[in-house]
Parts: structure tokens; sequence; C-alpha cells
């Protein structure tokens, strides 16, 4: 049986006396392409800010590949192959766009905390970027300083930061919030290229992004699970639709 | 012994609230507006000044009005006209302003006064002694240091966590634009901040000003204890404030008080340390001499310890 | 506003921090300039030189400070104990060499760095937990710990009066026993220059890069893999380092380290320097140093206001021209080939004499006030300025507040003249 390349098992998290995130069992396959959707207020970010190290759940265990990350920096849980994206773009401003991506394949490459080595002569790491650059279609403007892209631009590039140290298992915070049909449409396609092969949960509202991509959606109210299934069998659950899909389908 | 240490223990609550006065209106500014002011103990230091030139004018009494209200309307000033443009540059920019205008006030009081000390003495309408402790005399110009120092962390305590206008004011720390559309006046509560925390530095300097030296040197002396205080006691934290500003006042008080060292310790104790040994010039500091770094080394041992500080709320 | 006009006043990507690399020709060029420098009329004396000495440590001095606070985000009010602390180490082994140890003077900055080094990772291990306000308030503790802790351990730092030790007892090398001031200068160019080469490097390496992302965003810094605890405290020792290089840099040039080197004025010093100078570019530092460090020579024997106009400057800086002096001169090399920099010239040209007049009464009220308050007994007639003044007279006064006030006024008026100027100037630039 092989290892699920993500297990929660029974998380919980409370803000001093508010439950949060009430018991979550997960587990999501290697290479599987997941989505987590629900209404606002039921956890999400909060679920993903405990996956990938940026609170410590009160109860439970989360495991990547097998190691237990629950409660473990975000460095740590980086370097153990998991890498994330935020809802509010986190980008270097004063950095240029190939500085960006370049700063997040450094340590993946195992250059660590390297102070005799000139960064600009290392090839693989330079390689690396311009592969991420490309992929996210920003080549041309990797001289920019981050800090005056347009929104998409910088969406690009939060997206391309998060997966240019080839991670194995990738997590989007609503990678398509605020963007436009058309550039929806190219930030999806965008994604199923560059988590080709790797494992992906995604937080999405746009539910056209989500039948489009997941293999498999998990449905988060109250900080709690109230199911996970393929995307057809979601739409048609009656418990999903009552508490989420509603009759207002997007 | 007993005598040395009542004396020492009101001494240092003294000392202590005083470390308090300066501390609470620096505090408000920063839990109000996140603004660390490094200009803060150079307003308590003006109102030092103040107190002595317009006592000289006027009188004491009506210099303890004076000197406040004149040292709110810098404070309202240095927001309205210096701060508000570097707000949106974020906080580091906001403390190197700061920071520029403390240089700037030391030298001024040095162009109007001069760089010796002024003869700031207590004034005889409140230098009388008030009790009797063990011998000593406590002098009534400590007894109203004490009343006012209370007062203020009364006024604001209440200010901070009951009134409207002081969530409406933490409020538009974290949303500016959202109180401003909900028709708050945010920058002109910014400057209200300021002007009654630079009044109660002041305040604090009509009292501080003939406890200590009235002197240029007088924000800089005083300033990094009160930075100390803030680190010990927790960002943002008025409780915090007090009982670090207690807790260093008895500390310091107490360490000027006691004429033992390291060596005399290990004596005591049947271990003796020679000349030779490397540590004897350590070991043979006694403490009172070692007592200005007291505030210092609890700074070390508090951020080793515990970062957050004492009773922090804000982590910056 | 357009894209481009918004790139165009942005600030240029950090790719190695100014956005261009100096090659190799940029550095012999600098050392070709530092090679001929003490040989420039005006600069061939000892005074000369003496001040070409200072600005050279002064300049790594800064340049290390930048590396906390330009490069990687941290703001330290205690960088001065790092100076110091390298100072005593160095004069230290100055001492044992006078004693006869068998160690070239050109070598003790070394004892400098490694002072700097190891006392930026003990004191660097508690003052990086944490980052932003608290950091600076840690560093202005540690240096009032510090500073304080000198007069305590005079065995050590030599209480009041310091430690003194001689650059000419000394085995020469090469014949160098640096007896002149040519030969400190000299050798102090060296290692300024060794030094900048290796912090420019530093900043090139991925530590160095990490540095720089850690400064923009630490939150991310973390999620890609580093610990940025780690990175600030890397900064740090290679701060600490380098700032203990310039204290023994100065342990030679002055052969007296006293309770200074640690104090928060030397602090406080190199931080407006480096901020004048301009933080966000690698040169920055090292144009602040050299400025300071020139008007502080030539201005502190003509006035006791030294310091307000130091302080007023710094203010101005802050909040006026933020990005320093090298922002400056990015900011007018960008326009300086458009057609529509003539204008702006004149621009400068007309707001200058308004300038000048307010200035001139400034000056006025500062000094007569610090004659007054200060030095009575010179009395009150003075020269300011290529005029006689009595500062006892009513009429002094008041003509320099008029000056002030009206000086303040008509210079506010060219204030939309000037703005309009580089708004054609950099549209023009944005163009091209």
């Amino acid at each position: 049986m092989t290892v699920p390349a993500l297990q929660l098992e029974r998380v919980e998290k409370r803000f001093g006396a508010t439950p949060v995130i009430r018991g979550i069992s997960l587990e999501i396959a290697a290479g599987e392409r997941h989505a987590i959707i629900g209404p606002n207020g039921a956890g999400k970010s909060t679920l993903f800010n405990l996956v990938s190290g940026a609170l410590s759940p009160t109860r439970g265990s989360i495991r990547l590949d097998g190691t237990e990350i629950a409660g473990a920096p975000p460095y740590r849980i980086n370097r153990l192959g998991l890498s994330r994206s935020f809802q509010v773009t986190n980008i270097f401003p004063r950095l240029s766009v190939f500085e960006n991506i370049r700063c997040s394949v450094l340590w993946s490459l195992g250059y660590g905390y390297s102070f005799w080595r000139d960064t600009e002569k290392l090839r693989d790491a330079r390689e690396h970027a311009e592969r991420a650059l490309e992929r996210i279609g920003m080549t041309a403007r990797r001289n920019t300083p981050a800090g005056v892209l347009t929104y998409a631009e910088q969406r690009a590039l939060e997206i391309g930061i998060t997966i240019a140290g080839d991670p194995r298992v990738i997590l989007l915070d609503e990678p398509t919030a605020g963007m436009s049909r058309g550039e929806a449409e190219h930030a999806v396609a965008l994604i199923r290229a560059v988590t080709d092969g790797r494992t992906l949960v995604m937080v999405e509202h746009d539910m056209s992004v989500v039948y489009g991509l997941a293999d498999r959606i998990s449905v988060l109210v109250y900080g709690e699970v109230i199911a996970t299934d393929v995307p057809a069998r979601i739409h048609d659950n009656a418990a999903v639709q009552a508490a989420y899909l509603g009759s207002a389908d997007a | 012994m007993l005598e040395l240490a009542t004396v020492s223990l009101l001494n240092g609550v003294v000392y202590g609230l005083l470390l308090f006065m300066l501390t609470s209106g620096l505090t408000l500014i920063f839990s109000m507006m996140g603004v660390l002011n490094f200009a803060h103990a150079s307003v308590f230091m003006l109102g030092a000044y103040f107190s002595f030139q317009f006592g000289r004018w006027v009188g004491f009494w009506p210099a303890l009005v004076i000197a406040p209200l004149l040292c709110g309307a810098i404070g309202a000033a240095i927001e309205r006209y210096g701060l508000r443009r570097v707000h949106p540059r974020g906080h580091v920019a906001e403390i190197l302003f700061t920071f520029g205008l403390a240089y700037v006030i030391e030298e001024l009081v040095t162009m109007i006064w001069g760089r010796n000390a002024v003869a700031n003495a207590v004034p005889t309408a409140i230098d009388f002694p008030l009790l009797r402790v063990f011998g000593s005399t406590f002098p009534a110009y400590k007894a109203l240091m004490m009343a006012i120092s209370v007062t203020m962390f009364a006024f604001l305590y209440v200010a901070l966590k009951k009134t409207r206008i002081g969530l409406v004011i933490q409020a538009s720390l974290t949303h500016p634009q959202m109180v401003s559309a909900l028709g708050h006046d945010v920058p002109g509560v910014f400057v209200l901040v300021f002007a009654i925390g630079s009044a109660l530095a002041g305040l604090a300097g009509v009292i501080g000003g003939f406890t200590l030296l009235t002197q240029p040197t007088l924000a800089h002396a005083v300033g990094s204890i009160v930075f100390v205080v803030v680190v010990v006691g927790g960002l943002g934290s008025l409780s915090g404030a007090l009982i670090a500003s207690l807790l260093i006042g008895i500390l310091q008080t107490f360490a000027v008080a006691i004429d033992y060292s390291l060596l005399d310790l290990a004596r005591s104790l049947g271990v003796s340390i020679t000349r030779a040994s490397p540590f004897y010039e350590l070991a043979s500091i006694k403490l009172a001499t070692a007592a200005p770094i007291v505030p210092y080394l609890l700074l070390v041992v508090m951020l080793a310890v515990r970062p957050r500080g004492l009773l922090g709320t804000r982590d910056v | 506003m357009s894209e481009s006009a918004v790139a165009a006043r942005a600030p240029p990507a950090a790719g190695a921090v100014s956005g261009r690399t100096p090659g190799a020709w940029l550095w012999l060029g600098a050392a070709g300039v530092l090679l001929v420098l003490p040989h420039v009329p005006g600069l061939d004396s000892d005074y000369g030189r003496s001040l070409l000495t200072q600005m050279g440590i002064a300049a790594v001095f800064a340049l290390s400070f930048n590396i906390l606070f330009g490069q990687t985000g941290l703001l330290s009010f205690g960088h001065a104990v790092y100076f110091g602390l390298g100072a005593y180490a160095a004069i230290h082994l100055m001492r044992a060499i006078n004693h006869g140890l068998p160690v070239p003077i050109v070598l003790v900055p070394l004892a400098g760095a490694a002072g700097g080094l190891l006392s930026g990772m003990l004191f660097g291990s508690v003052t990086t937990k944490k980052a932003g306000t608290i950091f600076a308030l840690i560093t202005l503790g540690v240096g009032e710990l510090v500073y304080a802790a000198t007069f305590m351990l005079p065995g050590i730092f030599g209480g009041e009066e310091g430690l003194t030790a001689s650059r000419t007892r000394a085995p020469p090398l090469f014949g160098l026993a640096f007896a002149s001031q040519l030969e400190v200068y000299y050798a102090t160019a060296l290692w300024s220059l060794a030094a900048a080469m290796l912090i420019h490097a530093f900043m090139r390496t991925p530590v160095g890069r990490i540095c720089n992302a850690v400064r923009d965003n630490p939150e991310r810094a973390e999620f890609v893999g580093y610990n940025t605890r780690r990175v600030r405290f890397i900064a740090f020792a290679a701060a600490g380092l380098f700032a203990g290089l310039a204290g023994g840099l100065s342990a030679i040039n002055y052969e007296i380290v006293a309770a200074d080197a640690v104090s928060a004025q030397r602090s406080g010093t190199v931080l407006i320097m480096a901020y004048i100078g301009g933080a966000a570019h690698f040169v920055g530092p090292v144009l602040g140093a050299i400025t300071i460090t020139w008007l502080q020579s030539s201005l502190s024997g003509y006035t006791s206001a030294w310091l307000l106009y130091l302080g007023l400057f710094f203010i101005v800086v802050n909040l006026y021209a933020p990005s320093g002096l090298a922002g400056l001169l990015l900011m007018h090399g960008r326009v300086a080939r458009t057609r529509a920099f003539g204008a702006l010239v004149g621009a400068y040209a007309v707001a200058l004499v308004p300038a000048a007049v307010m200035a001139a009464g400034a000056i006025a009220l500062i000094e007569m006030s610090y004659r007054v308050a200060t030095q009575p007994e010179l009395g009150t007639k003075m020269r300011l300025l290529w005029t006689a003044v009595d500062a006892a007279s009513a009429w002094s006064w008041t003509i320099a507040g008029l000056a002030l006030v009206a000086g303040f006024a008509a210079f506010r008026a060219t204030w939309p003249l000037v703005a309009g100027a580089w708004e054609r100037a950099n549209a023009e630039a944005a163009g091209q």
C-alpha cells in the first residue's frame, strides 16, 4: 500500500476557546489533484496554514509522505517537499521576477546558507529559474521588480515561486482569486501543466476551475469535512448542496 | 537591614512609577498607532525644561499645567507636520524620523539652555516631609509623583480598553481606510493620540525634571531604560509596562544599595578567587557599581527566555 | 500614471543590489583612484590623508551597517558595539606587538575582524531572535549594556582613558613602519577596498540573496525553505565581522581606543551615514560615510551646532529624499540626457535663491543661540557667513528671523516649479 502524499488524522485547531478546525481526517494520494471547497469562514485557509506550518494544530497528526509534520516550522515542511502559494500575493517586491524565482530554488538545489559561491555562476539555479519563468510565461518580464507587476502577473509569479523548487506536494490557495474568466482559464491551463505528476491541493471558490482540475473534492463546512468524493458525486450530494452549492451554482 | 530594605523598596517603587509615567505615553502611542516614538523621552526632557523655565517665570503650579500642554501641542505638531508624511512608508521610516527628531531636540535644548544641567530644584511648595520611615523622611513631592503616576495608569487603562474612541483607534491601526469610510477622522485621531501621549510625557518630565538632572543628555539617559521597560513588559501592554517599570525600579534601587560583589559571595561560600584568576576583575565588581546595567541585563535575560515580554500582546 | 512611468520611478531591480554588477574594471578603477588620491593637491597633506583615512574607516563601518539594514531589513541602534569590541581586540594585539609579539601591524585589522565576528555571534544569538521593532530595541539595550560594562572592567577596557598602543613599535614589513600618515592611509585604503569587495561578494552569495528576500518578505522566505532567524544571525555575524575590521583600522589610525568606540553616539552616526548615503544601493553607505566625514571635519571646527545640522539634514533626507544621496544621484542620472534636464536645472537655480536666504537666516539664529547658551565667555560678537554679527543686538535676531520666514515662504512657492520640471523630465526619460 503506497504511502499517501498527505495524510491528516483528526486534526483540530482552536484559537483560545474558539474551535476553527473540528477534527479533519483526510488522505490525499500521490499525484492526485484535490480541491477543497466550502463557504467563507469554513476554515480552508486555516487548514492550509496548519499543513504548511504557519500554524500548529491543537490536536491531531499531519503526515507528508509518511513523515509527521504537525507543528513543524514552515521551512522544515518546505524542505520535505511541500510548497504553498498564498491567497494574498506574497512575493519579494524589491527583487526582480527572475530573482524571486531563483531565491525559491536555492534551498532545494542544496545551496543552503552558502556564503562562498557566486549565485550568478550557479548554472543549475539559473536554468531551474528560467524553466519556471517560461512555464509561467514571465520570461519577458524577468528583470522587472516584482512590486510593479500587474495583479495577474503577480499571481502568476506567486505560482512560479511555489513550483520553482520542484516540490512534490503543492498547495494553491485560491489561485484564480480576482481573475477574469479569460485569466482564470489561462491560470487553469498553467496549473494543470505545472502540477503534472505532482500532488495538488487547491482551495477554490470558482467551481468551473474546480471541476476542470480536480480528481477529488473535499467540502469543508464549519471546520469539518462533510464530504470527499469525485466531482460528479459531490455535485449531486444532497448535504453539500444544502450547505454550500445550494441553488446558486458558479 | 529592614530599614535599608524598606527605604530601598519605597524608593524603588517611586523610581519605578516615574519610569511608568514616562513609558505610559509611549505605550499609548505604540498600542494605538504602531509607532515606536524615539522622541518620546525627548518630549519628557522638554517637559522638564519647560517646567524649569515657566517655574522661573510664573511659579511651579502654573508650570505644572503649562508644560504638559505645551508638550501636547508639540506632539500634535510632530504628528501633523512630520509623521503624517512618513506613515505610508512603514514602521522603519517612522522610527527613523523620530530618531532624527530626538537628535535634533537634544541639540535644540542645548542651543537654548546650554550644555550644563539647569538648576531645576524641587519646588519648595512640595518639598516638605510627608512621612517618617525608619528615620528617613519621605518627601511630599514623591507622594505627588506616585499619585500622578497611578492616576495616569487608571486614565490610560480606561481610555484604551473601555472607551469607544479607544476601540476606534485600535481599529484604525489595522484598517485605516475602513474606519475612515465609516466616518471617523483617522488622521485627526492620530494627532489626538500623539498629543495625549506627548502631554503625558511632558507631565512626567515636570516631575522627573527635579528628581533627575535636567540636562541635554536626560533624554538619552532615560530613553534607553524606557525601551527596556517596553520590551520587558511586552510591546503594547500597559499593565506589562507598569510591572516592568516597578521591577526595574526596585531592582536597580536595591542594586545601588548593595555593596557586595560576586567575590564577596564566593568568599562567604568558602570559595576564593585570587587575583591571578581571569574572572577576578569581573567578580570584584560591586553590585552598586554594576547598577547601571541591571535594566539591560534584565532585557537580555527576558529576550533569551521569553521574547514576547511579560504580558506582550503584539508580535512585531 | 503609465506603467512605464511607474517603472522608471521604481527602484532598480536588486539583481545584485544596485541592479548592475560592477565588473572587475570598476574595482580596478576604484583601486586606481585610491592609489592616486593622497597625492591630489589639497589632499596631499597630513590633514588631507588623515581625512581620507577616516573616510575609509567610516566607509567600511557604514557598509557593514548596511549588511543589516539595507540588505536584510534589520535596523540596529547599537552597531558600534562590534566596531568598538573589534577596536579593543585590535589595540590589545597592538600592545602585544609593542611588547615583542612578531606580528606585522598590517595584520592587526584581522584581530578587529575576529573581535567583531565573535561578539557579533555572541550577541547575535540573542538579538536576532526577533526582527523589526523589537530587534531595534534589543540592539539599543545591548549597546547600552556593553557601553556601561566598559567602565566596569578597566583591565580589559582601560577605564575612562581607554587603551593606547603604538603602531610604530613593531616589526617593519617591507620597510613599512607606519610612521607617516601616508602609510597609514595606504594600509587603510587596502583593507577598505578588500572589505568593500568582500561585502559586495557576500551579497552575491546564496545567503546574501536570501538576506534580500528576508528583507522583502520574511514570511515568504520561510515558505521557500529558509529559517529566517538563521539568515538574520548570519547577516548579523557578517556585519559584526566587518564592523570589527573597521574598528581595527581605527585602532591603528588613532592608536587609542576608549569607551566612545561602543557608544550610542557612534551607533547613531553610522546609521545616519548609511541612511543619508542611501541604504538601497551598495555605494550608498560609502557616499554617506565620505560626505558626513568630510562635513564633520570641515564644519565642526567652525560651529558648535554641527550635530544640529546633521540631525536636520537627516530629517530632511528622511522626509523628502528617503533613497538618500545615491538615490538622488540615480534619479538625476536617469534624466540627465533628456532635453528637459536643462529646465530642471533652471528650476533648481530659481529655488536656490530663497532657499539660501532661508538657510542663512536659520544658521544665524542657530549660531547666535549656541554662542549665547554654550559659550558666553566668548562674548556676543561673532563672524557669521562672512558678516560681523552681534548676538546681543535685537536687530541681528530680527533680521535673521525675517530671513528665515520670508526665505521659507518664497522657497515653498518654488516647489511646484521644481515638481513640474521633474514630471516633464521623468516623462521624457520614460518615453525614451
